[in-house]
């Protein structure tokens, strides 16, 4: 059969279909992985928002604790009621489920589905040269799943009881017990949510893995993939295979708390002075474990996206090839690997013995290594390239001191006689969000600079962009140094006032005055933050229409997925991809240009 | 450009998306079941000596069940061959077989979920004396059966004894228990076979718990009912898309490769399916 | 898959099916059987029966999803998933197993109707 006819004909046949798409399958139910991952994009952007909304609300009741919050409190009140946020003051109650929230909103309904699935959605298969996903129709119902997912998280705030607020981690007992008046509570909505959005995350992972092995174009070899596709390849194996037991705990949680079942719950529990009306039997750890076995995992989601981005971002704006690609894609595959058996660093305090805390220890030691390749890889390619300093570039560059600092501050924590001191203070989540603040988000910024023009055909302010990025790292910076000083102070996690409680008085040992004072530089520095984000916003929605005209391949890039119209058709390629080089020919000698695309036919030589 | 790849197979991996796409995602049930195991292990092993129910379950019914869940799995892959040979009624005629058997598994299921809502157990406050095979024992966990009002009632909890105002209740116990070890409760059985149901009666009042065999019961049947549970969902979900396929026949007469794909991936979850309970079976029933 | 199958082939492939099904029923049979024998070892008893469960697993996925002539890719996907499940069963029962002498995460109720509020 000759395939090209068969092919030419019903892509005859898919254009005259396509032209009757009305608005609703062209936008709302696409299966055009394009438009899904703006679809992705936009809501991600939107549920990062939101959750920096409820952190800026925490951060009043850190640095003024139990005081009316200004502008928006009477509107808190009005809509979450009298009991959590009376005359507009912040309950306890309500900052845990803020606190609660924010950690899930951040993770799940912001970072994965922007690092993972929307800039993956849009970019992966035009870079592998493919015309869509492996299986577009999936790829929709992946979108579904994460929307109605979204959708549950938010009105979980307005389920009787208020939102979840046993941690992102949901750690049982607490999170059966939290809320004893409602059985259906917000607690059940957050794993309602959760289901939902784990199903989305295995749908699309299945989706990639099966895209990038079945649907590369010919002569795109595996080595001859750009980076960010190996890093969004290991995510999805990632995301496949350490979401399903959190899934099965999930599942086992609703059932403890809608069907009486003590799968989590310990024999002789005593609630409120009560003994606990349930079977008992269960075990705590068990969720732990089962929670932990993705947790990890996951942070290793919304980190390898991020390096696959700088390394793509870092090589177009360098003119020069990413020093060390093997080594790169080694790495990359030994994370993937290692993640899967680092997971109980996190529960170094739950009183295990010495045996299996040592083989933790050296698992998270040892997953440190190709991390340190990777950002050792990404630092040298700089050396001697001809660097254009586009915001793009700007924000890739600072993530690699930003993931610098967040990787090296891990270490105490990885190594479990220094992570004693230092559990569940303020150092951890100092160092989680360097990690992922001015790490991961840094680095979807640049992703988001960089590829706006091909997306829209116009590129952002670069006015505007310089100064989001000036403010952002600097405000990020004075937001997280100092908790790694709280940290050490021994200031913990999750207290609504900032540690008030256990101030340190004349006759009391406690939390130092001047640590208790960095809650409110800090809280400012959050507000200031979010300020900084203004001009992105504008910058975002104002280019749309207004910014400068950009070419097909403004920044003169190698990759496939600048090699096709902008925005790229329906099916990606007018013509078919053949690739013939590796992803990163940038000035070679004694070529007319300084890069040279990946697809570029080869100029015939006389052998 | 179209997706290529979905119907015939890709040069280097010598696989069509899909059987690609289904793989990956079986990869993804192992490690949702196998969390499962993993809980069921754990739970086990954490639980004190005689607190973990076994032997309660029907093992001829049990084992029946598994001998219909394989025969679907033999008529997919009989049907799969049957349209590779082009007979395609003989495809249709295995499939229907097929769903048979999974209409057989889940109203088995049923039935065996619906016997364990009116099962028992009772926990008293003072141990009384029974007869288990033949001899007295002082005891105070009974399991057994109990009547209300002429019927056997389903999920009740100690609770429900205080909303129904009831003040004593006919209970004829079980000449087992499972603090018993296997043997022992395989000859108290025996002993008892043929002995008439001796009731007595058991006041509210020396009552502490109340608990039917119901995932609230216990780790042992919280573990069940959600592995079960599950799989039966599995097995449902299953079911459906292989009668979709089977009755959507158009695509046979115009894309007969696509097809037999689609029957072929079908099948590679239907017997994944299958997988599951030849693990299951033996560690819920058995062990 | 367009793979021509001749009719040769299919016949043996088909005459293999019938086998793995009687080798299933006789696996069940056997294990069923194991039971009722009662073995006074524990180790010996979920040795025996997951030794059985894991030939018949075999019987299946070989034959019937055809893993014994199926392509490096899936190979590769499934033992990477095999490893990953093996490492989370057993680090999570040896965690268990690690819990300080004396401490009482589970199983530790009490047949009295007082629960203790245990000062750990």
């Amino acid at each position: 059969m000759d395939a090209t006819t068969h092919a030419a004909h019903t892509h005859e046949a898919h254009e005259a279909h396509h032209e009757e798409l009305g608005f609703w399958r062209k936008y709302i139910f696409s299966t055009d992985h394009k438009v899904i991952g703006i679809q992705y994009g936009f809501t991600a952007l939107c549920f990062l928002m939101f959750g920096f909304l409820l952190m800026t609300m925490m951060r009043w009741s850190m640095a003024y604790p139990d005081k009316p919050i200004p502008m928006v409190g009477g509107l808190l009140e009005k809509i979450l009621g009298a009991d959590v946020a009376s005359g507009g003051v912040m309950s306890p109650d309500l900052y845990n489920s803020f606190g609660a929230m924010h950690g899930t909103i951040m993770v799940f309904l912001a970072i994965v589905p922007l690092a993972f699935a929307a800039f993956g959605n849009y970019v992966v298969p035009l870079q592998i040269g493919a015309p869509d996903m492996a299986f577009p129709r999936i790829n929709m119902v992946s979108y579904q799943a994460y929307f109605m997912g979204g959708v549950v998280m938010f009105f979980s705030f307005f389920a009787p009881g208020g939102a979840a607020k046993s941690g992102w981690t949901s750690y049982s007992p607490l999170a059966t017990f939290a809320d004893m008046a409602h059985r259906v509570d917000g607690q059940t909505l957050w794993l309602l949510g959760m289901v939902l959005l784990i199903t989305s995350s295995l749908l699309g992972a299945v989706n990639f893995i099966a895209t990038i092995i079945q649907l590369r174009a010919p002569g795109m070899t595996w080595m001859r993939l750009p980076f960010f596709v190996w890093a969004q390849f290991v995510t999805a194996f990632l995301l496949l295979l350490a979401f399903p037991p959190l899934e099965a705990a999930g599942v086992m949680q609703l059932m403890d708390n809608l069907l009486d079942t003590s799968f989590f719950l310990p024999s002789g529990l005593v609630v409120a002075g009560q003994p606990a009306t349930i079977s008992g039997g269960g075990s705590p750890l068990l969720w732990q474990h089962l929670f932990w076995f993705l947790g990890h995992p996951e942070v290793y989601v919304l980190i390898l996206p991020a390096m696959g981005m700088v390394a793509e971002i870092i090589a177009t704006n360098t003119r020069k090839p990413i020093w060390g690609y093997k080594s790169l894609v080694y790495s990359v595959l030994a994370i993937g690997f290692l993640s899967f058996i680092v997971w109980a660093h996190h529960m170094y305090l739950t009183g295990m013995g010495t045996k299996i805390s040592t083989f933790f220890q050296t698992t998270t030691m040892i997953i440190s290594i190709p991390s340190v390749i990777i950002l050792t890889c990404l630092f040298l390619s700089l050396w001697g390239g001809s660097m254009r300093f586009n915001t793009a570039m700007l924000f890739a560059l600072a993530f690699l001191p930003m993931f610098g600092i967040g990787g090296l501050t891990g270490l105490p924590l990885g190594l479990n006689f220094t992570d004693l001191h230092l559990h569940d203070t303020y150092y951890v989540i100092a160092h989680f969000h360097y990690v992922v603040a001015p790490g991961t988000i840094f680095a979807l910024f640049a992703g988001i600079y960089h590829w706006y023009p091909k997306i829209t055909g116009r590129f952002m302010s670069e006015r505007l962009g310089k100064i989001h990025f000036w403010l952002s790292l600097i405000f990020m910076n004075l937001v997280f140094q100092p908790m790694f000083v709280q940290g050490m102070a021994g200031m913990i996690r999750r207290m609504y006032n900032g540690g008030a409680t256990y101030a340190g008085t004349d006759t009391e040992v406690g939390l130092p005055a001047d640590i208790l004072k960095m809650n409110v530089n800090i809280t400012h520095a959050a507000w200031a933050l979010g300020l900084a984000q203004i001009p992105f916003i504008i910058n975002f929605f104002w280019s749309i229409k207004k910014g400068k005209k950009a070419s097909d391949n403004p920044w003169n890039s190698t990759t496939v997925e600048w090699q096709t119209p902008t925005p790229p058709p329906h099916g990606n390629f007018t013509k078919p991809i053949e690739v013939h080089r590796g992803p990163y020919e940038y000035s070679v000698p004694g070529h007319a240009t300084d890069f040279t695309p990946q697809n570029e036919p080869e100029k015939s030589t006389k052998r | 450009m179209e997706i290529p790849y979905t119907v015939e197979a890709r040069r280097d991996t010598g696989l069509f998306n899909a059987k690609v796409g289904i793989w990956l995602f079986l990869a993804s049930e192992v490690m949702l079941f196998g969390a499962l195991f993993s809980a069921y292990i754990l739970l086990r092993v954490g639980a004190l000596p005689g607190d973990w129910p076994h032997g309660l379950l029907n093992i001829p019914i049990g084992t029946f069940n598994t001998a219909v869940l394989i025969s679907s799995s033999v008529t997919v892959v009989l049907g799969w061959a049957a349209l590779q040979a082009g007979n395609f009624a003989r495809y249709r005629k295995c499939q229907a077989i097929t769903l048979l058997c999974a209409l057989g598994f889940l109203g088995i299921k049923s039935y065996e979920y619906r016997e364990k809502f009116g099962h028992y157990e009772v926990w008293l406050n003072q141990p009384i004396t029974v007869k288990h095979a033949g001899k007295d024992v002082q005891t105070d966990r009974l399991l057994g059966h109990f009547t209300h009002n002429g019927s056997h009632p389903l999920f009740w909890k100690t609770e429900t004894l205080a909303e129904k105002k009831v003040e004593a209740i006919k209970f004829s116990p079980d000449p087992i228990h499972y603090s018993m070890t296997a043997r022992e409760m395989a000859h108290a059985k025996k002993e008892a076979h043929g002995q008439p149901h001796a009731e007595i009666e058991i006041k509210t009042a020396d009552i502490r718990r109340l608990s039917a065999f119901v995932p609230g019961h216990g780790p042992y049947f919280a573990i069940y009912f959600t592995l079960t549970a599950l799989h039966a969902l599995h097995v449902l979900g299953g079911a459906i898309v292989i009668f979709y396929i089977w009755a959507n026949t158009k695509m046979w007469k115009t894309e007969p490769e696509r097809y037999i794909n689609r029957v072929e991936v079908s099948g590679l979850f239907w017997h994944f399916v299958d997988l599951v309970w030849i693990f299951l079976f033996p560690v819920l029933y058995l062990l | 898959m367009s793979e021509s199958h001749s009719h040769h082939d299919l016949a043996k492939h088909i005459k293999v099916y019938w086998v793995v099904f009687f080798a299933l029923l006789v696996g069940t049979a056997v294990t069923v059987g194991l039971n009722y024998m009662h073995f006074d070892s524990l180790a010996l008893t979920i040795g025996i029966a997951m030794f059985v469960a894991t030939v018949k697993a075999f019987l299946v996925a070989g034959y019937f999803m055809h893993l014994l002539s199926e392509k490096k890719m899936i190979y590769a996907i499934l033992l990477t998933t095999v490893f990953f499940l093996v490492g989370m069963m057993f680090l999570v029962i040896w965690g268990r197993d690690q819990l300080p002498r004396g401490s009482s995460f589970f199983g530790s109720h009490n047949s009295s109707s007082t629960p203790a509020i245990s000062s750990q």
